[in-house]
C-alpha cells in the first residue's frame, strides 16, 4: 500500500490499514520535511510561542518502527501510472502498489497582485511557513491580515495577543463569509474590534507595495494605503488535484470522492483536503477540517481492504482566538431558523440552527457541553424542536439516551 | 521528564518518558499508546484523551478549567472523580513514576 501525503488524512490511513488487520508493506510519502505533524497549533500555540515544534509531531519515531510503516519524508512524488500501478518519485524511482491513497492536502491560494512576491508578505499552511511567521512577528510593529476567514482571523489573535497593531482586510461585506453564518461572522467582527484589531469589511486589495524588496504597505480598491512590515495572506486554499488530474481520476474542486474515500479506480482512494465529497444525498460536499482527514483516512483505508465503512458522522471543527472557544457541529448552511442558548454578553452561548424543523447545526462559543451533546443530538437524527434549544432548563441530554 | 505508566483497558501497560512542559495526551499519542486518540491535538475540544489520573495523584494536580470541566462530563465512557483529559495535564517531575488507567473507549 503505497499514501501519498503525509499528513493528517495519509497518517490515518496508513494507522487504519494496521487496525483493520492490514499486515503487508506500507508506504508513508511526504515532501515536506517533517514526519507527520498537527497543523491547527501553528496559527495559535505555535506563533504564541507558548507550544514547541517537537510537541507538534502526531506520532514518534517509535510508533512508525513498531507499526512497520516505512515512512519517506522530504521526498515528493512526480506522476501516478495507473496501468502499471506505479508511481514514480521526483527522483526516478518508481514504486509498485496493489492500493494507493492520496492525502495530498492543499496548497494557500496567492493573490493576483502586484507584489505578491515581496519579502514579508506570508501565507500560512505548513510549519515552514509558521516558523517564518513567528520570526516575522517578533519583529514587526504593523501586521496586516488579509482575509478574514478561520486562518486569517486566528493570525490576527495571535499577533495581537503580542501587542503588535493588526488590521484585517476582508473583501466581502462580513467575516468568514463561506463557512460560517452571518450572525457568528458578526461575533467574531466585534470580539476582535474589542480587542483593538482594526477590522475593514469589503475592503478589496489591489495591490502591495513594497521598498528594497519588503512590503511597506497593502493598497485597497478605495485608493487606501494600510502600512504594514508583515502581511499575511489567509485568503483560502486550492486542493491539491495535481496528480489525481495528471493521471486521469475525477476532480470537481478536489478529487472527487463517495462516502468511502473511493475514487473512480477502484484501486485508488483519496482523503483530507484534497477532496471533494459526493455524498448520498448528491451534493458535493468540501470540508477542511481535522475530523474530515480522520474520518475520512477510516473509511478509505476499509475501503482499500473491500470493506464499507462509509463516513456519515456530523462535520465537525473547532477555532480557538483570544478566550473563545468555537466549536462547529453540522452545516448551517441552508438553515432558515437560528435560536440562540446561553448568554452573548457572557460569550458563552450556542446558536441552535434548524431546516425545516430539524437540527443542522449548532456553533459552540465556550460552551462546550452544548457541542458535545450536540454531536450526538445529530448523529441521532434526535427531534429537538427550537423551544427546547432555546430553553437553558431542558436538559438537551435527555434526547440523546 | 517522568515517567508515566500508561495501563489500557485491557491491562495492557506501556511505559513513556515524557518530557517536562509536555501533556500527558502528547507523550502518549507520539508513543502510540492505543487508548488515546487526541484528535484535536491538545485544544480540549474533543474529549477523545479521557483518563483516569492515580486517586492519590489527581488531588495534587492543578484542577481542571471550566472548559474541561464540561468536556468531562461527555466522555464516551464513564467519569470517575479522578477522571482529567489527558492535553490538560503538564507533565513535571512531581509527576515521575505515576499510573494513568485509560477507559475503555473514547469516541
Ligand atoms: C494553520 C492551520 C490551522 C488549522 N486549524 C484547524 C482547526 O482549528 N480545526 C480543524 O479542524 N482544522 C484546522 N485546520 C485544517 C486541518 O489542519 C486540515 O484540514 C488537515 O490537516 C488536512 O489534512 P490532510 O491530510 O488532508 O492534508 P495535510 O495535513 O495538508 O497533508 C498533506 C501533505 O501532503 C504533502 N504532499 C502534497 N503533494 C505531495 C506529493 N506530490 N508528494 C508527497 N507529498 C505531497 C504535503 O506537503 C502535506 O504535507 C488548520 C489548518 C491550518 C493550515
Ligand atoms: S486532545 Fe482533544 S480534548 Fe484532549
Amino acid at each position: 500500500m503505497i499514501i501519498v501525503g503525509a499528513g493528517q488524512g495519509g497518517l490515518q490511513v496508513a494507522e487504519s490499514l494496521r487496525a483493520e488487520g492490514y499486515d503487508g508493506p506500507i508506504t508513508l510519502i511526504g515532501e515536506e520535511a517533517s514526519a507527520p505533524y498537527h497543523r491547527p497549533p501553528l496559527s495559535k500555540a505555535i506563533l504564541a510561542g507558548t507550544m514547541e515544534e517537537a510537541q507538534l509531531a502526531i506520532r514518534g519515531a517509535e510508533f512508525f518502527e513498531r507499526q512497520r510503516i516505512a515512512l519517506l519524508t522530504g521526498t515528493r512524488v512526480a506522476a501516478i501510472d495507473r496501468s502499471a500501478r506505479q508511481v514514480s518519485l521526483e527522483d526516478g524511482r518508481r514504486l509498485d502498489y496493489r492500493g494507493l491513497a492520496l492525502a495530498t492536502g492543499a496548497r494557500v491560494r496567492r493573490l493576483p497582485i502586484t507584489g505578491d512576491g515581496l519579502d514579508g508578505v506570508l501565507g500560512l499552511r505548513s510549519l515552514d511557513d509558521a516558523r517564518r511567521i513567528r520570526a516575522a512577528l517578533d519583529r514587526a510593529a504593523r501586521v496586516v491580515v488579509i482575509g478574514g476567514g478561520y486562518i486569517g482571523l486566528e493570525v490576527a489573535a495571535a499577533a495581537r495577543k503580542r501587542g503588535l497593531e493588526v488590521t484585517i482586510l476582508e473583501a466581502a461585506e462580513r467575516l468568514l463569509a463561506r463557512s460560517a453564518t452571518p450572525f457568528l461572522a458578526g461575533f467574531y467582527a466585534d470580539l476582535h474590534r474589542g480587542q483593538g484589531v482594526t477590522v475593514e469589511l469589503g475592503a478589496k486589495v489591489v495591490g502591495l507595495d513594497g521598498q528594497g524588496g519588503r512590503v511597506t504597505a497593502v493598497r485597497t480598491a478605495d485608493g487606501r494605503s494600510h502600512p504594514a512590515d508583515l502581511v499575511v495572506v489567509g485568503v483560502g486554499i486550492v486542493p491539491d488535484t495535481a496528480l489525481a488530474e495528471g493521471c486521469g481520476l475525477a476532480c470537481d474542486g478536489g478529487v472527487l470522492v463517495d462516502d468511502c474515500g473511493r475514487t473512480d479506480d477502484p484501486a485508488i482512494v483519496a482523503v483530507g483536503d484534497c477532496t471533494a465529497r459526493r455524498t448520498g444525498t448528491g451534493t458535493l460536499l468540501r470540508l477542511e477540517s481535522v475530523q474530515n482527514a480522520v474520518e475520512q483516512g477510516k473509511s478509505a483505508a476499509a475501503a482499500l481492504l473491500g470493506r464499507e465503512r462509509p463516513f456519515t458522522a456530523a462535520p465537525w471543527f473547532w477555532s480557538d482566538q483570544y478566550d473563545v472557544k468555537l466549536q462547529i457541529v453540522g452545516l448551517s448552511a441552508d438553515h432558515d431558523r437560528m435560536v440562540l442558548r446561553g448568554s452573548l454578553e457572557d460569550r458563552r452561548f450556542s446558536a441552535f440552527h434548524f431546516r425545516e424543523g430539524a437540527l443542522v447545526a449548532i456553533d459552540s462559543v465556550n460552551r462546550p457541553a452544548d457541542h458535545m451533546v450536540g454531536r450526538k443530538l445529530l448523529d441521532r437524527k434526535a427531534a429537538l424542536t427550537p423551544d427546547q434549544a432555546a430553553d437553558e432548563t431542558f436538559p438537551l441530554a435527555s434526547l440523546t439516551r | 521528564m517522568a515517567k508515566v505508566t500508561f495501563i489500557e483497558h485491557d491491562g495492557l501497560e506501556q511505559v513513556v518518558d515524557i518530557p517536562t512542559g509536555w501533556t500527558l495526551m502528547q507523550g502518549a499519542v507520539q508513543s502510540g499508546v492505543a487508548g488515546i486518540e487526541g484528535e484535536c491535538g491538545g485544544s480540549c475540544a474533543c474529549a477523545t484523551c479521557h483518563c483516569y489520573v492515580d486517586e492519590a495523584v489527581v488531588d495534587t494536580l492543578p484542577p481542571p478549567s471550566e472548559t474541561e470541566e464540561e468536556m468531562l462530563g461527555c466522555t464516551a465512557s464513564e467519569r470517575r472523580s479522578n477522571s482529567r483529559l489527558s492535553c490538560q495535564i503538564r507533565v513535571s517531575d512531581a509527576l515521575d513514576g505515576i499510573v494513568v488507567r485509560l477507559p475503555e473507549a473514547q469516541s
